[in-house]
């Protein structure tokens, strides 16, 4: 298939890639993928990708943190096993609240980050025993690779490309 | 160059002058005799008696005169005692106004100086630009540490009795005052001991700022290969060092006194939250005045981000050591501990839980997104709230120690705190026209120009001004 041909970029350098990018993008070229050793500071929004989801799930989660804390102390301190606590035997679980705000804030983290940890391996498809999508392993060392995907103008992009600071450029087979 | 308008200096001293009036009219409003205490609370009753309540279950626990333990026995006793209680309690209520707005403006000046000082130890990039408007606030340092020498003159003078400890007799065991309690902490409470260390850390702090105020404008022109810039670090080590022991005594002496039975092992930390998220709120709203006019084209909107930033996170801070110290105290439930809150949530129910909405609920809302907290409206809405949420915080620290039920918010408590902004306003303004408004030769000043969160786009650039 001819859209399976895509173009390698190398660069080593994070500003040049940087630069690059929003070179690419301003000729109206699509970029598949970048790859760095190391996050770079604005590179998504040089790539036009869409602004993170993962805040929103990190509220949801929180909350169903919250949730889950003021009902276990309920259960556990108020229902199944009435506590007295800090000698005050109201057995309400309003009026010993103070108590559990400590257990409320931990479990709202706890949840908050964990999940959002599984969440954000989830969408960047890692998990345990895979193998890496990176196609060359010098973008885990110090050089940043720009995938583009090519529909028969690899001459036009090449020529592009190479004013925008690569070191190496190379046309491959995407399988 | 910065000009000190005459609108403003004019505007600062209307303030000044009006919070003299309220302060004075507290004065002249404040009885002179019992009779007199007796007809105030008369009128009070009148309408609404906010002062039964006052004398219910918190009595003779917050205050020192020890005949409120017996005085169900001989009520008579009792009823001419409790008159001279409420008496003393409304002379010092023009005092106490004094103080809150006192203690609030000196506290958050001098946690201007010390965040000053962190970051020139911190050798920090971003905040240099910022460098002159905290010095400029740190000017304020003066006239209030001389009003405060004023009242600490006045309390040792006997002159007012803000500091229930220092009565005559406290110490004499047989005398009428005799408090067993704080007497065994006369190693530390007494008259002498208070009075040295009091001038002390007014003198501590005062002196590193005349100093790094000195030194940094002489930094401007010296072209000395660093050499007063690290002099200048230098002494912000020591400074930093001598301010957390002085700022936790100074907590002690200044405002846990005010409660002497009571104590708690982490209020400094908790007065000093409360006072460095004032202190930071107060850089950023200064900070966007002065932008607004112009005269500090290199801060962009970074800059006040992070400021918003810090605004945020202390104002978290600061509701952990609240509620921390609640906790424990609420969790413990010794009586001695308790008596600080159950007085304040009986006496000052409405600040006292008004302001933990004002201090966390309300930043928490408005000071999340990271894109509102470079919108300078949001933070100047933010930071007004947080001002008064942390006054009130204040408030409420001092006023059950001094005045008891008697409390209100009148005239006396206004025109204080007129009287210190009109100060602020005017030392602060007056400082920074008298500077070049950027610290030109600080080795920082590059990073702090191009001081860019990645995260923002600033407005009123190119996005990519700083690639």
């Amino acid at each position: 298939m001819e859209s399976s041909k895509v173009i390698h970029a190398f660069y080593n350098d994070d500003e040049i890639v940087l630069d690059a990018v929003k070179t690419v993008k301003a000729k109206g070229h699509h970029i598949e993928e970048v790859f760095c050793p190391f996050p770079v500071h604005g590179l998504d929004k040089a790539m036009g990708l869409a602004p993170t989801r993962l805040a929103i799930t990190a509220f949801i989660y929180g909350i169903t943190g919250l949730s889950f804390a003021i009902w276990m102390t309920n259960y556990m301190m108020i229902q199944n096993w009435p506590m007295d606590i800090g000698g005050k035997p109201s057995f309400s679980w309003a009026e010993n609240m103070p108590a559990f705000v400590p257990i409320m804030f931990e479990l709202t983290v706890f949840f908050a980050a964990h999940l959002m940890v599984i969440t954000f391996y989830m969408r960047s498809r890692l998990w345990p025993f895979k193998d890496a999508e990176n196609p060359d392993p010098r973008t885990t060392d110090d050089h940043f690779l720009m995938e583009i995907p090519v529909h028969n103008n690899e001459a036009e992009i090449t020529a592009l490309l190479a004013t925008t600071g690569a070191v190496e450029i190379n046309i491959v087979d995407k399988h | 160059m910065y000009q000190f308008s005459g609108k403003l200096k004019t505007f600062s001293l209307a303030l000044i002058l009006i919070g003299l009036v309220g302060i004075a009219w507290g004065f002249y409003s404040a009885p002179t005799t019992v009779e007199q205490a007796k007809d105030i609370i008369a009128h009070q009753s009148a309408h609404g008696d906010s002062h039964e309540t006052s004398h219910g279950d918190v009595k003779g626990d917050t205050h020192l005169h020890s005949e409120h333990a017996s005085a169900d026995a001989h009520s008579e006793h009792h009823d001419a005692s409790h008159d001279e209680h409420v008496f003393h309690q409304l002379q010092n209520k023009p005092w106490a106004a004094i103080y809150v707005a006192l203690f609030f403006f000196l506290g958050l000046t001098l946690l201007v100086l010390a965040f000053y000082a962190i970051q020139r130890v911190a050798q920090a990039g971003w905040s240099v630009v910022l460098f002159r408007v905290m010095e400029a606030i740190t000017a304020n340092l003066v006239p209030t540490s001389i009003v405060m020498l004023i009242v600490i003159i006045g309390a040792v003078m006997h002159l007012n009795h803000l500091f229930p400890w220092m009565a005559e007799g406290t110490f004499t065991p047989g005398h009428e005052n005799y408090d067993a309690i704080v007497a065994g902490k006369s190693w530390w409470m007494n008259l002498p001991g208070w009075a040295i260390r009091s001038v002390l850390y007014l003198a501590i702090w005062n002196a590193y700022r005349f100093f790094i105020r000195k030194n940094s404008i002489k930094e401007d022109t010296a072209n000395d290969n660093g050499k007063t810039y690290k002099s200048n670090y230098n002494v912000s080590v020591i400074f930093l060092f001598l301010f957390m022991i002085t700022e936790s005594m100074m907590a002690w002496d200044w405002i846990m006194g005010l409660d002497p039975h009571w104590f708690s092992t982490l209020f400094s930390w908790y007065v000093l939250s409360s006072l460095l998220v004032s202190a930071v709120t107060v850089i950023a709203l200064v900070t966007i005045y002065l932008r607004s006019k112009g005269v500090l084209p290199a801060v962009n909107d970074s800059h006040i981000h992070d400021l918003a930033k810090f605004m945020f996170g202390f104002s978290i801070f600061w509701t952990y050591l609240w509620f921390a110290q609640f906790m424990l105290i609420w969790y413990a439930d010794i009586p001695e501990e308790g008596v600080y809150f159950a007085q304040r949530f009986n006496e000052y129910k409405v600040p006292f839980l008004a302001m933990v909405v004002m201090n966390f609920v309300f930043p928490v809302l408005v000071l999340l997104n990271s894109d509102f907290k470079s919108l300078p409206w949001f933070v100047i809405l933010g930071g007004v709230v947080i001002l008064v949420g942390h006054y009130i915080d204040i408030f409420v620290m001092i006023m059950p120690g001094t005045v008891g039920g008697q409390w209100s918010f009148g005239i006396a408590e206004f025109g204080s705190l007129l009287f210190f902004l009109g100060l602020f306003i005017y030392a602060t303004f007056s400082s920074f026209a008298k500077a070049n408004p950027i610290p030109k030769a600080n080795p920082f000043l590059k990073e702090s120009e191009h001081f860019h969160y990645y995260n923002i786009e600033h407005r009123g650039e190119g996005s990519d001004a700083h690639h």
